[in-house]
């Protein structure tokens, strides 16, 4: 069970609608389905993806995640979730005020670009870092976006929205001393304030 | 019923026929405001209707196409049904598992109804004295069919172009007869190219002076005008990738002729296309159902009317290079079932077959097909316990 997925699995409500925003192979929706019986629905861009959701009997449109928030009214959903999808969305405040607009509130995941290897590397090495939660090389990487924890904290309170909750990821457990330096990937909780 | 026969594994299926609306019942209402009667459909069946009754996949046919969807009519056939690797033992619509379904349209020419019946008032064919019928017709004569059959509630209806508009109109027509519809490569309504398009085809028949007004049954069909219209749909059924891999330049006898005979092989196939076509295809049915195309419009509200919620699961299927029924189409009803909050998957399959891609991307459709239909078959199962 991938800590991420565990990590989400908690913050979701039992019985919630969910929109998950990049939802790869289905793995989070329907682990969902199964457990906290929630009614799910992808939104993907890779095809091969989008078979595997449907294999899986997950719900998927098959769009960029722009276009699929695009005709949900609003509060269609109770979350949104954006997993690991945000870094690679070139207009990231759209995306998530139409996050917003469609689901009451969001949950983020997003990897660490300050992580201490990542500075190291950067530092010493004088190399675009590559780390277990950014694994690409600068040249083949889809991420277009590159933020730190704190990055992303002060991007919420500029934009209005509310962290209702923060967890943040290391390699086999949970972060809690200096996130911004140790966790390799956070997971947010928000709301429009 | 789909058998084996016992010389062969071939499956072996029987075309068959129902006939209602017949004195003293009724005639069936058209959405014209005219009524017909009687109606006879020609349809086939695969696989068994289980004792639940709730396994049963309606399939519904592009518009050249008829009731013989899988298997062969004759050990001896060459040819199996028009979906056969789609429909069948083991195939994605799997007739070990669902009880399927097909019949050839209202105003078609492959054993139902349409303006080559012969029509009772006259006892002689209807010709021009056919109601003009519409996509709503035809799939309220097959939830007649579907009655007949004892089925209450259908599984999935699925259909690709023409036979994805009527999977549309079940939905809209009869939300609480169908679990889920697969519309495959098709439109809320046509366009205006696509009406143009059609409107082409039928002037091509018509401008044939042998069309004689629809009245030439028992005298020479209008072959050149219906064959020409033939050859125009084939164009829009490709891509220009998949003429270019097709056919190239090739030549058919290996240099020009310097004449307005078939140089190109590509003028060739369309000829041949198109003489096929008028051997198996009634030239005011192509009038017909063309024109029951081109009034078919679910926009708006139409599809699922105002406020009711919608229970009916959807997969909706669109291939790259299909230009006759292009993505945004496909796109627009995704965009009405998101509004509504229906319970649907979208996929948009990469392909270069142009619109043909629903009869040849069959691996593709069949991984989205299979474990939808089984997925809905879930959700059956649990609903009626």
């Amino acid at each position: 069970m991938r800590l991420d997925h565990q990590t989400i699995a908690d913050i979701i409500a039992p019985d919630a609608r969910v929109l998950d925003l990049g939802c790869g192979d289905g793995e989070l929706l329907s682990r969902l389905a199964a457990e906290k019986n929630v009614t799910g629905q992808g939104v993907e861009i890779s095809e091969e993806a989008v078979y595997r959701c449907v294999e899986k009997g997950v719900s998927v449109f098959h769009s960029d995640i722009a276009s699929g928030l695009e005709g949900f009214p609003d509060g269609s959903f109770d979350f949104a979730v954006l997993n690991q999808s945000l870094q690679e969305v070139r207009n990231i405040g759209f995306v998530l005020d139409e996050a917003l607009r469609v689901a009451r509130r969001a949950v983020i995941g997003l990897p660490n670009f300050a992580h201490v290897r990542a500075r190291l590397t950067l530092f010493f090495r004088g190399r675009a870092p590559v780390t277990p939660s950014l694994p690409y090389d600068w040249s083949d990487s889809p991420n277009v976006r590159f933020m730190s924890m704190a990055d992303f904290r002060s991007f919420c309170r500029r934009r209005g929205y509310r962290i209702l909750k923060s967890e943040y990821l290391g390699v086999h457990g949970r972060v809690r001393l200096w996130p911004n330096l140790f966790a390799l990937n956070g997971i947010f909780l928000i709301e429009k304030g | 019923m789909l058998s084996m026969s016992p010389s062969d594994t071939r499956p072996i299926v029987e075309p068959r026929f129902f006939t209602f609306a017949e004195p003293p019942d009724a005639g069936l209402p058209l959405e014209s405001g005219r009524t017909l009667g009687p109606v006879t459909l020609a349809y086939e069946t695969y696989g068994r209707l289980n004792a639940k009754k709730n396994n049963a996949v309606l399939v519904c046919h592009a518009f050249s196409g008829n009731a013989h969807v899988s298997g062969f009519h004759r050990p001896e056939d060459k040819a199996p049904g028009w979906w056969d690797d789609m429909v069948g033992p083991g195939r994605a619509i799997d007739t070990d598992r669902f009880f399927v379904v097909c019949s050839n349209v209202l105003g078609g020419c492959s054993g139902s109804t349409g303006p080559s019946s012969v029509n009772p008032a006259t006892g002689k064919p209807y010709g021009l004295d056919f109601p003009v019928v519409t996509i709503r017709d035809m799939v309220e004569a097959q939830r007649r069919l579907v009655d007949h059959l004892g089925i209450p509630k259908l599984l999935a209806v699925i259909g690709g172009s023409m036979g994805g508009m009527q999977a549309l109109q079940w939905a809209a027509s009869f939300p609480d007869r169908v679990r889920s519809v697969i519309p495959i490569a098709t439109t809320l309504k046509h366009s205006p190219q696509q009406i143009a398009l059609d409107e082409v085809g039928r002037q091509a028949v018509m401008a044939d002076p042998d069309w004689n007004r629809g009245g030439y049954y028992g005298r020479k069909p209008p072959e050149k005008g219906l064959a020409l219209a033939r050859m125009i749909g084939h164009i829009t059924y490709m891509s220009d990738r998949s003429m270019e891999d097709k056919f190239s330049r090739k030549l058919k006898d290996g240099k020009v002729s310097f004449s307005f005979a078939t140089d190109f092989e590509v003028e060739g196939y369309l000829r041949y296309r198109g003489d096929n076509f008028v051997k198996r295809f009634d030239a005011n049915s192509y009038l017909y159902i063309t024109k029951a195309m081109d009034y078919f419009d679910l926009s708006g509200d139409r599809l699922f009317g105002n406020g009711r919620s919608v229970r009916t699961r959807f997969l909706v299927i669109a291939f790259h290079s299909d230009w006759l029924y292009p993505l945004y189409q496909s796109r627009e009803i995704v965009h009405l079932l998101k509004m509504r909050g229906v319970d649907a998957t979208y996929c948009e399959i990469q392909s270069t077959y142009g619109h043909d891609a629903f009869l040849l991307e069959i691996e593709e459709e069949s991984r989205l097909i299979r474990h939808f239909l089984a997925k809905t078959q879930d959700i059956a199962g649990r609903e009626d316990g």
